[in-house]
C-alpha cells in the first residue's frame, strides 16, 4: 500500500525516516520525495500489515501520515479520451490502449492532483 | 489517368455500390495499389477531428415576447450573449464566461446544455421603444422552445496547430493545458492522419458549400475561417450546422484551468476521390505532417520555435528536447476523431449522405496579419525607478528596517556578494521577524523566490505578473541578475491614470 508522509519545518532536517525504518525493520520503499527548507513530502510503498507500526514510529517523531487509498477516479461519461492527463502525471497512471482509449492504472496513483487541473472536461476526481 | 465526377460518385452512393474508407485506411490502400489503383478503387475518403475549438458559437432566435422586447443585453445562465442584432436574435460564444461562476461555466457549457435539452435561465434588458415597449424579460427556455439554434463557428478545424511546451520555472496554464516547468511536457492538437484539411491540402473538394459532418449531424462549410493562413499551412474553416440535430457525443464544453472555457467540436469532411492527386493526398501519414514546437514560456505573439516535430513523433508519447525525453499529450481525442470518420463512412455507405463539390474554392494566398497597434507599448524601462537601494543577504534585518524607513518604500531587493539578486524583503517580512523573534539576518527572513522583470518587458506583462503572483513590486534585473531598478503596482496605476 502507498502512504504519504508530511514533515513540517521543525523536523525536515532530522533523519526520521531512517529512524523509523531501523525501529520497525519495515521495508519502506520511497517512490516520490520532495524537500525544501520548510516542508518535506514523501510518498512510499509499505507492506500493508505493517501500516500501524510504521505510522506510529513516524507520528511519534512529528510527521503526518496519510494512507493513499483513494486513487484517481475517472468519470467515463465526461471523459472524451483526449489524453491530456497523460503527460502531466508524474507516475504514468494514464496511457493509451491500442485503440486510443485511455487506460488508468490507479494503483500507481500518488494523489498529487496535477491531472485534475489538466483535464479539460472535469472528468477526474480524487477521494471518491 | 483516373477521372471521376461527383455525380458518378453520388450515383454509387445512391445505388449502394460506393467504396468508402477512412483516411487512416487509405494510407495502406495507396501503399498497396498506388495512387492510380487507389483512385480507381476508392470513391470517398472520410476524415474526422474532435478537439477544442474556441472560435465557436450559436445563433439563437427566441421568438417574440408579449409585450415585445428588443433585447439590448442578454444573459443565458448568467453568460452574456451578443444581442445587438434586431430584437430576439443572439449569438452565444464558447469562451464567454459566466458572471457568477467564472471560468467554471461559460458559453460552451450553455451550448452543451442546449444540446442536451436542459433548461436555460434567460435574462434580457432593453431601453424600451414605441414598437418594443418591454424593458426586461426573464424566462426559462430549452432548445425545443427556440425557432433556430444555428451553430456558426468562425474558425474551426485548423489544418494543423503548433505544439506547446514551457521553458520557465513555473507551471503555465494555457489553452494548450497545463505546461509543466523546465520542458516538463508537450501538448498538441489535431488528428494527424485523420485531419480534414491535410487530406485535401489544395482545397480541391473543401470549400464554400461542401457538406460535412458537424456535431453528429450534416453541416456545411461557409468558407474560409478567420485567420485562414493557407500559405503557412494553417488553413481554417467557418462552419455551420443545426444545433437542434447535434449530439452531446460530439459537442462538449471544456474548461482549461487558468484560461477559460472552450468547446470541443466533432467534425469530419468526406473527400471524394475525383483523381489520382486526391488519392495521393489522402494517403498522408502522421510522419508527413510537420508542425512547430513553441515555447509558451515567452509571453509574446512571436514565440520562439524550439524545433519542428512530426505528428508521428508527437503521437509516439514522447519527443526529444535538447537531449531530454519529454512526454507528450494530445488535447484532441484521436478515438473520437476515428469514431467520426467511421460514422461519416457509415452514413455514406447507407446512402444517407451525398458528397458535394464546393460552389466556391477557398482562398489559397490570404495573409494573416498581426494587429495594427497605434499606441506604442510602454516598456518597464519607461516607468521603473532606477533609484533603488539593495541590501546584502548577510546584513541584519534591523538595517533593512532602517533603510525601508528612511527611503520610504516597501520593497528592498537582497543581493549576494556578487551583487546578484537573491531575495526580497518587505516591511511585512520585518514585522513578522520582530513578532517571532527567531532570526537576525536578512537572508533568514527574505522571500527567495522573487518574481522579476527586465527593462525591455512590456508593462502589460509586468502588470499580469504582479496580479497573477499576488505581489506589489518587481525588481528589474539584467541577464546577470544585477538589479537595475524596481517597478511597483503604484507606478503602473499612475501610468494607467495618465492613459485614460
Amino acid at each position: 500500500m502507498m502512504i504519504k508522509i508530511n514533515m513540517a519545518a521543525d523536523i525536515v532536517t532530522t533523519p526520521i525516516l531512517a529512524e523509523a525504518i531501523i525501529e520497525t525493520g519495515s521495508l519502506l520503499n520511497i517512490s516520490q520525495a520532495h524537500f525544501d527548507p520548510i516542508h518535506g513530502e514523501v510518498v512510499a510503498e509499505i507492506p500493508s500489515d505493517q501500516l500501524a507500526k510504521i505510522r506510529d514510529a513516524l507520528v511519534n517523531r512529528g510527521a503526518e501520515v496519510v494512507v493513499l487509498n483513494t486513487p484517481i477516479h475517472r468519470d467515463e461519461d465526461e471523459c472524451v479520451e483526449c489524453g491530456a492527463c497523460i503527460s502531466v502525471c508524474p507516475v504514468k497512471v494514464f496511457s493509451f490502449a491500442d485503440d486510443w482509449s485511455i487506460e488508468v492504472d490507479s494503483d500507481k496513483c500518488i494523489q498529487c492532483g496535477t491531472c485534475l487541473k489538466m483535464c479539460p472536461h472535469n472528468a477526474l476526481a480524487l477521494g471518491q | 489517368m483516373v477521372k471521376k465526377s461527383i455525380h458518378e460518385i453520388n450515383g454509387r452512393i445512391r445505388d449502394g455500390s460506393v467504396n468508402v474508407v477512412t483516411a487512416e485506411e487509405m494510407v495502406d490502400i495507396v501503399g498497396e495499389l498506388g495512387a492510380e489503383g487507389a483512385a480507381k478503387e476508392v470513391d470517398v475518403v472520410t476524415t474526422g477531428t474532435f478537439g477544442a475549438m474556441c472560435s465557436s458559437g450559436v445563433w439563437l432566435n427566441f421568438g417574440h415576447s408579449e409585450p415585445p422586447i428588443r433585447i439590448g443585453k442578454l444573459w443565458l445562465n448568467d453568460v452574456e450573449a451578443y444581442s445587438g442584432v434586431a430584437a430576439v436574435d443572439a449569438y452565444i460564444g464558447a469562451t464567454q464566461q459566466s458572471q457568477s461562476k467564472g471560468m467554471e461555466y461559460g458559453g460552451a457549457h450553455v451550448i452543451e446544455d442546449l444540446v442536451r435539452g436542459n433548461s436555460i435561465d434567460m435574462h434580457g434588458i432593453s431601453p424600451g421603444t414605441d414598437c418594443y415597449p418591454r424593458k426586461v424579460i426573464d424566462t426559462t427556455i430549452n432548445i425545443y422552445d427556440l425557432n433556430q439554434a444555428i451553430m456558426l463557428n468562425p474558425r474551426n478545424s485548423y489544418q494543423k496547430y503548433n505544439a506547446a511546451t514551457n521553458s520557465t520555472n513555473h507551471t503555465l496554464h494555457t489553452y494548450m493545458g497545463s505546461l509543466l516547468p523546465h520542458y516538463g511536457n508537450v501538448t498538441y492538437s489535431g488528428a494527424g492522419v485523420l485531419s480534414p484539411m491535410h487530406n485535401d491540402p489544395n482545397y480541391e473538394t473543401i470549400g464554400t458549400g461542401t457538406r460535412i459532418f458537424l456535431g453528429g449531424t450534416q453541416g456545411y462549410i461557409v468558407g474560409e475561417g478567420t485567420q485562414h493562413s493557407p500559405a503557412a499551412g494553417f488553413g481554417t474553416l467557418m462552419l455551420k450546422g443545426d444545433l437542434k440535430k447535434m449530439s452531446s457525443e460530439y459537442i462538449r464544453a471544456a474548461t482549461f484551468e487558468g484560461y477559460g472555457t472552450s468547446l470541443y467540436v466533432g467534425m469530419g469532411i468526406p473527400i471524394p476521390i475525383l483523381n489520382e492527386d486526391l488519392a495521393k493526398a489522402t494517403a498522408i501519414t502522421d510522419d508527413d505532417i510537420v508542425t512547430n514546437l513553441l515555447d509558451y514560456g515567452i509571453p509574446s505573439r512571436d514565440r520562439p520555435v524550439l524545433r519542428t516535430v512530426t505528428y508521428g513523433e508527437l503521437r509516439s508519447g514522447s519527443i526529444d528536447i535538447d537531449g531530454k525525453e519529454v512526454p507528450t499529450s494530445p488535447m484532441s481525442s484521436f478515438k473520437k476523431s476515428r469514431q467520426i470518420a467511421n460514422e461519416l463512412k457509415e452514413w455514406i455507405r447507407a446512402g444517407d449522405f451525398l458528397v458535394s463539390m464546393p460552389v466556391e474554392r477557398l482562398p489559397t494566398t490570404t495573409p494573416c496579419n498581426a494587429m495594427k497597434q497605434t499606441n506604442v507599448n510602454p516598456l518597464v524601462v519607461d516607468i521603473m525607478s532606477s533609484d533603488v537601494t539593495t541590501i546584502h543577504e548577510d546584513a541584519g534585518f534591523h538595517d533593512a528596517a532602517k533603510i525601508i524607513m528612511e527611503k520610504q518604500f516597501n520593497h528592498l531587493p537582497v543581493v549576494d556578494s556578487g551583487n546578484h539578486l537573491v531575495g526580497i524583503v518587505t516591511a511585512w517580512d520585518i514585522s513578522k521577524a520582530v513578532a517571532k523573534d527567531e532570526h537576525d539576518l536578512v537572508k533568514d527572513i527574505m522571500t527567495r523566490n522573487v518574481v522579476t522583470t527586465s527593462p525591455d518587458e512590456a508593462i502589460d506583462i509586468s502588470a499580469f505578473k504582479l496580479d497573477s503572483n499576488n505581489v506589489s513590486a518587481l525588481p528589474v534585473v539584467d541577464s546577470n541578475k544585477h538589479v537595475l531598478g524596481i517597478v511597483t503596482s503604484d507606478d503602473i496605476s499612475k501610468l494607467l491614470a495618465r492613459r485614460h
